[in-house]
């Protein structure tokens, strides 16, 4: 046995249910006990296009949420955006065809000791897992705020009972399609400023958590951000997913976003130095 | 239940199966550990080691193609002493067979690596790469050229005297495989490792520029694998004594059969396993069905086989 992957287990999990949410779809998959040990943060890779598929190399998902209560047993949710051909191919599988996982993998998003006041900022489909941290947020007692943003209304993804944990949601479009005009990060200074938020919950685009990196440095908030590196395995094995992270003894190494990540502390990566040689 | 002899030798290392990982394919082999036990395949053939710890190409690093993917890594490691008190102390806890597979900058690097090793216990081969593809100076694939090829090999066979074996992997990128593989022979090889990867590139039409950071990369997987059994098949016939340790796009236990047939004595698993973690078991028990349907009593009697004339 190893420590690194160590909940991790390759299995075949049933598709439940797959519908069509706005630009996203909503898959729901039985994973059975494997459900009990996944954690808001935590990814699943899956096995693309079949048996004889000309793509050798699994995809990364984030986990949204998991429900451990269900008839059918364990069951994980996964918001897929359609834009690859992988995840075209997900998208197009129905409910009872069996997919080929691993799962979980991956770092958590920490959880605060005190009921303190936390902010969670999400971009695109990137609010899905948001949502599942929220309701663990909120059943220990944090005061929960959200913000989300995309381009355009029909790439923010929020459901209606998920914000059910939340004390208050914002959404920002580029257009103005929904919500308040501008980009999700627009507001974060003041909200620091005028609030007593201790903690920031990220999940979206790079450019994104950069941004909300360069707000909360130098104060006492601190960001745990959910990165997204392309992967070719998802284990550990591979070494593509790498982002440049600050150590304790001050020297920058490239480090594994599957292993090490997703959810990484947003002040020791070292956003300015991403897709440069170190 | 079969009396299959599954076992092989790479120079004086014996193997009960003939089933490796692939060099940078396993990180450290803890990674893999989760999904079997390291002692129950061939070995583990570690990331090459270079002298100094090294941070690598810059992202992205990855592109999948048809049936395979480009990487640009740029042999990302810890150093060599991290290596040894890390992970061997690591792999020899798992009782796992060690090849430890190193890469240099310049031939006395390859020569300081190798004295480092000489004394360390628990290593049952060298593999010495001199063929990857991820340098900044292509200049520096030394499996490129002949004689820089033989320098290295000639100086890791000095410093190490005459008892770990040495594999020397090879590129498949040459006019002229079989001169090369018979330079690095000569120079003191005991087996080769066929092939890495072949270099490649991909432009992303978003941007109108080459997708990874590194600009190209190596292309592995199953795209790859008619060329492997090619390069495997030229170098057996010409040097059938020599062992070949063959990789390049094996995903199932056909793939391997294919690779002993044309003759390698062993082989290792690299892309499959970013798909499939357990792939390289599938591959060991797959072969191991598939030689003993065939009629084999030995791996040993099917190497080479493909070399057979028609009427044997």
């Amino acid at each position: 046995m190893s420590t690194i992957n160590k909940n991790a287990a390759n299995v075949r999990a049933t598709i439940v249910s797959n519908k069509r949410v706005g630009q996203y779809f909503q898959l729901i998959i039985n994973i059975g006990e494997l459900a009990t040990v996944c954690k808001p943060g935590n990814f699943v890779a899956i096995n693309v296009g079949g048996a004889n598929s000309r793509m050798v190399l699994r995809r990364a998902f984030a986990i949204s949420r998991v429900s451990t209560s269900a008839i059918s047993g364990g069951t994980m949710e996964l918001i897929v955006a359609p834009h690859g051909q992988g995840s075209k191919w997900l998208c197009s599988q129905v409910e009872g065809d069996e997919l080929d996982v691993i799962v979980p993998l991956g770092t958590a998003f920490g959880i605060p000791t005190e009921p303190v006041h936390v902010l969670l900022v999400g971009g695109g489909y990137g609010s899905a897992p948001l949502f599942g941290l929220a309701e663990l947020l909120n059943a220990r007692g944090c005061r929960v705020d959200m913000l989300l943003g995309a381009s355009t209304a029909a790439k923010i993804y929020a459901p209606m009972e998920g914000k059910r944990a939340v004390n208050s949601l914002r959404i920002y479009t580029e257009d103005g399609s929904m919500g308040h005009k501008g980009r999700v990060t627009d507001p974060i200074p003041e909200m620091i400023h005028d609030s007593n938020i201790a903690v920031i919950y990220s999940c979206g685009p790079m450019a994104m958590l950069s941004a909300i990196d360069s707000i909360t440095r130098g104060s006492d908030v601190v960001h745990q951000c959910a990165v997204e590196e392309s992967m070719a395995c998802g284990i550990g094995i591979c070494m593509t997913c790498v982002l440049p992270v600050e150590q304790e003894d001050g020297t920058v190494a490239m480090l594994r976003t599957c292993i090490d990540g997703p959810v990484m502390d947003g002040s020791v990566v070292q956003w300015e130095k991403v897709g440069k040689a170190l | 239940m079969s009396t299959l002899d599954f076992s092989t030798t790479l120079g004086n290392a014996w193997f009960p199966t003939p089933t490796f990982t692939a060099s940078g394919c396993a990180s450290s082999g803890r990674e893999l550990a989760q999904f079997f036990d390291l002692a129950s395949i061939g070995g583990v053939v570690t990331k090459s080691i270079m002298s100094k710890a090294r941070s690598g190409r810059p992202t992205p690093r990855m592109a999948e193609t048809p049936s395979g993917m480009l990487n640009s890594i740029g042999l990302q490691g810890p150093g060599l002493d991290a290596f040894l008190a890390k992970d061997i102390p690591y792999l020899v806890e798992q009782k796992a067979r060690i090849i430890v597979s190193i890469a240099g900058e310049t031939v006395e690097e390859y020569s300081t690596l190798a004295r480092k090793l000489r004394a360390v216990s628990g290593i049952s081969a060298l593999e010495v790469n001199i063929s990857c593809p991820n340098v900044e100076n292509r200049g520096l694939v030394f499996a490129c050229d002949p004689e820089a090829s033989r320098r290295v090999i000639d100086g890791v066979r000095r410093t190490i005297g005459g008892e770990l074996p040495i594999i020397a992997k090879l590129s498949p990128d040459v006019t002229d495989l079989v001169s090369i593989a018979r330079g690095v022979v000569d120079a003191g090889a005991d087996a080769l490792a066929l092939i890495n990867t072949v270099l490649g590139m991909v432009i992303n039409l978003d941007t109108m520029r080459p997708h990874l950071g590194g600009k190209t990369g190596g292309l592995s997987g199953p795209a790859i694998r008619p060329i492997a059994v090619r390069a495997v098949y030229q170098v057996h016939a010409a040097m059938p004594q020599v062992p070949i340790l063959a990789m390049g796009g094996i995903s199932n236990g056909r793939d391997a059969l294919e690779m002993i047939a044309a003759g390698a004595s062993g082989v290792s698993i690299g892309t499959a396993s970013f798909g499939n973690p357990m792939a390289i078991i599938a591959v060991q028990d797959e072969l191991k069905a598939l030689l003993t349907a065939k009629g084999f009593n030995s791996l040993r009697q099917a190497i080479g086989y493909a070399h057979r004339p028609e009427s044997e």
